[in-house]
């Protein structure tokens, strides 16, 4: 077995991209991220590769756009309104169906907001928080080792389905240690892409990446093609080659309330479910890995058998309007919420299920 | 029969969307003789910004890349830095680079980023529809300073070449016109000078134009050129105004 | 808390190393094969205010790395004692640093143990110790880490190149150890 190493989530991710070929980075300060870009400043020479601080947060996503149509694998990183800013950026990357992976290690908002730990920024990331039809996939990691582990797969997936990623964290999990097993490196070439910008070279035709389609009949003929590319990506994660990391389930199967909750939350309900049974109340949980595509059919499944569920977020409710269009009315879903940089405790949550629990 | 004029091998043959007598196809075509003579078409990869010329890439047979508005600097960045061995080169107007590219331009400049750019300045926001640039002239009329542009409220036409020229980073920035014949010979080298400079490695080339815009000023084009002559001129001064390249000067 | 996890908060200025002394146990806890979590304030509070970090040390994998009860308390200044005692389980501890803290209103249903951190730093000849002297106060009430565990993963955790400040780090967990019962 590989050593372990005590590492911050943040530097998990910076080497967790090197680890799978990422020689590019831009990006630009913000608190609670900055263990990121620092670490990949001092890592990315060590491996020939480019370190940039850009000047806003606009110049790094557009420099993510320029890299990545060359074909190298290449990543970004900021905190909620540093990402408010790349939006404009991640439109044109999904329009032009470049690969890449985005770091949202979110803060308290609306606004500056503050610097602690929240999950406010679940529509943004799930919606596609720019102009346009258009979906990012989204990686929830709950750990350091996950923080590690899908920041591998984002590039992945990030290439399999050209399309940016974006890894939604938040200030706890970027900011706290764990024992963390790092994952072989991945060889790399981004001379093996197709359609990339490299200078047209012996080539007979040259390559274009735009994201222009003045004509009516030719834009919607794009934005259908999308559209059943998100549906292959969805159905990917639903039932094919990527479901093992569409969600985690634990002690569902004889749950008579089912938690719902993603990210540093899950890991508190994990918690909340061991008290729960220890009183013998049935609880269980569902944890979303990929918050898009959504566990949508899981959750559907699941609502048939449980008789209700509960979501829990930093928010004042978000992806609970996810699961409340999986579970289609057929049972109560109640949702618990705290923001401002507040986590909600284990003794707080038990109490809201207390309360559900007498109710039913 | 001898062919005495052709097109460009670097360029496409596509017609220009560009209004008559518009300047943008001229100076494609001086930026794709530069290429095809210092032969760098199998390595150059373009960006075109938004703005008239945000089909560029259609007239060039070279990869492109087509940027949002304002962002060309970042992305020529990005590519550059990914792919050291290209050359690579921006193409924007004024609004795409003196208005919301700003910061993209100077930071670009200031990194060193060794690329080239192609700034062409009419003062005034062509695709829109005439609205008032950072460039326009005091007292210029436009759709959105139908008064005239007035100091007091708009300020002043920015000089960009003479704004990068204070930096440290860049190695060849200088202004130049296509409104007369030896005008025009002169871009030429320059425009020239700017890639060669990038083909020696050297760093940040930069080349405003300063242009016409027929349709939105209200002019002929010959009477373009004249007023550009009587007042962009004494605005925006054709010159170098930096220039580390080591290349025996143009003119 | 479950059987065979410490929950421990640790608070003091910034600047009295209290993220390093988590990340001591954090990291001997990982090397003696234990399952650990590190979770810090951060923020402008890192910037000369006080700085806190939870640790836990685990025989099972770590659900919940926040903390709201924690099993110890280690208090380096008055703030700190102020700021957590008053979420410490029943049954739990607190250690305070009393060369800085001048007493600790009792709770009937915790312990409570004075360690004169800085004054024993001092004494050893190096200030910056103070936070492994509570090091070792500490391991002498954990059921999960032993005092030999530490001294044997030290090196690892702070690679010394002068032998003397190795020894001025052996002295201070000693000392730790040795000043409560």
């Amino acid at each position: 077995m590989a050593d372990k190493i005590l590492m911050k989530g943040n530097e998990a991710i910076g080497e967790a991209a090197i680890l799978a070929g990422c020689r590019h980075y831009f990006g630009y300060p913000i608190t609670p991220q900055s263990e990121l870009p620092a670490y990949l400043a001092k890592r990315l020479p060590e491996v020939e590769g480019v370190f940039l601080q850009a000047e806003s947060e606009i110049g790094a996503i557009n420099m993510v756009y320029g890299a990545a149509s060359t074909g190298a694998r290449v990543m970004t990183s900021s905190s909620s309104p540093g990402v408010s800013l790349k939006q404009e950026g991640i439109s044109y990357l999904a329009a032009a169906e470049l690969p890449c992976v985005l770091v949202n290690v979110t803060r308290g908002g609306p606004g500056l907001g503050n610097i602690a730990p929240a999950q406010a920024d679940y529509y943004q990331a799930t919606r596609g928080g720019g102009h346009g039809d258009y979906r990012t996939l989204v990686f929830a990691p709950n750990s350091v080792q996950e923080m590690a582990d899908l920041t591998i797969k984002a590039f992945d997936a990030a290439d399999r389905f050209k399309s940016p990623v974006l890894i939604l964290s938040d200030g706890v999990l970027g900011q706290m240690m764990e024992p963390v097993v790092l994952p072989d490196p991945v060889v790399f070439d981004p001379d093996t892409k197709e359609g990339t910008l490299t200078g047209k070279g012996s080539r007979k035709k040259r390559n274009l990446v735009t994201t222009i389609f003045l004509d009516a009949d030719q834009l919607e003929e794009h934005n259908w093609h999308l559209y059943q590319k998100y549906q292959f990506v969805t159905d990917e994660f639903d039932h094919g080659s990527w479901k093992d990391y569409s969600c985690e389930l634990h002690q569902t199967d004889d749950a008579d309330i089912i938690l719902v909750g993603y990210g540093i939350i899950a890991r508190i309900l994990k918690t909340v479910v061991e008290k729960c049974r220890k009183r013998g109340i049935k609880a269980g949980l569902i944890r979303p890995i990929s918050l898009w595509p959504f566990p949508t059919r899981i959750i559907s499944e699941l609502s048939k058998k449980t008789k209700s569920m509960m979501v829990v977020e930093m928010s004042t409710g978000q992806m609970v309007d996810d699961v409340k269009l999986a579970v289609e009315g057929r049972i109560p879903v109640y949702f618990y919420g705290r923001t401002g940089g507040n986590i909600p405790s284990s003794f707080e949550i038990l109490n809201e299920i207390d309360k559900i629990v007498r109710i039913d | 029969m001898n062919k005495v004029f052709s097109r460009p091998k670097c360029m496409s043959n596509t017609p220009y969307h560009y209004c008559p007598g518009c300047d943008h196809g001229v100076i494609h075509r001086l930026v794709a003789e530069s290429i095809d003579e210092l032969e760098l078409a199998s390595r150059t990869i373009g960006v075109a910004p938004v703005g008239c010329s945000v089909f560029a890439y259609d007239y060039f047979d070279l990869d492109f890349n087509s940027a949002a508005h304002g962002r060309a600097p970042a992305v020529a960045t990005g590519i550059k830095r990914a792919r050291p061995d290209s050359i690579v080169f921006t193409y924007q107007g004024d609004g795409d680079l003196a208005a919301i590219g700003t910061g993209e331009i100077i930071h670009a400049a200031n990194r060193g980023e060794k690329i080239t750019v192609i700034f062409v300045n009419n003062a005034i926001y062509g695709m829109t529809g005439g609205q008032m640039a950072p460039t326009s002239l005091i007292g210029m009329k436009t759709a959105t300073s139908p008064y005239g542009r007035d100091a007091a409220t708009m300020g002043y036409p920015i000089k960009i070449s003479e704004m990068l020229a204070t930096l440290e980073s860049p190695v060849y920035i200088a202004r130049v016109a296509v409104n007369t014949p030896a005008n025009l010979m002169k871009a030429k080298r320059v425009i020239k000078n700017a890639f060669q400079c990038q083909k020696d490695g050297k760093g940040f080339s930069f080349v405003e134009v300063v242009s016409i815009c027929p349709t939105n000023w209200g002019k002929t084009p010959i009477d373009s050129h004249k007023w550009l002559a009587e007042h962009m001129l004494p605005v925006f001064p054709l010159g170098t105004f930096k220039d580390k390249t080591g290349i025996e000067k143009a003119d | 808390m479950q059987q065979g996890t410490e929950e421990i908060i640790m608070a003091g200025f910034g600047g009295q190393g209290i993220l390093f002394l988590g990340k001591v146990l954090a990291q001997a806890g990982m090397i003696m094969g234990h399952h650990v979590s590190w979770l810090p304030s951060y923020g402008p509070e890192m910037r000369g205010g006080t700085a806190n970090c939870t640790v836990i040390l685990s025989d099972h994998p770590i659900a919940s790395p926040i903390v709201a009860e924690p099993d110890t308390l280690i208090a380096m200044n008055r703030p700190s004692v102020d700021r957590f005692q008053g979420k410490v389980k029943p049954g739990g501890l607190i250690l305070y640093n009393s060369s800085l803290i001048d007493q600790v209103k009792q709770r009937d249903d915790v312990r409570v143990a004075a360690v004169p951190a800085s004054a024993i730093a001092d004494e050893i000849g190096s200030p910056r110790v103070a936070n492994l002297v509570m090091v070792g106060a500490y391991l002498k009430n954990s059921g999960i880490l032993k005092f030999d565990d530490v001294l044997k993963t030290l090196p690892s955790i702070i690679p010394s190149k002068k032998k003397e400040m190795s020894q001025v780090n052996i002295d201070a967990l000693k000392r730790g150890f040795d000043s409560v019962h």
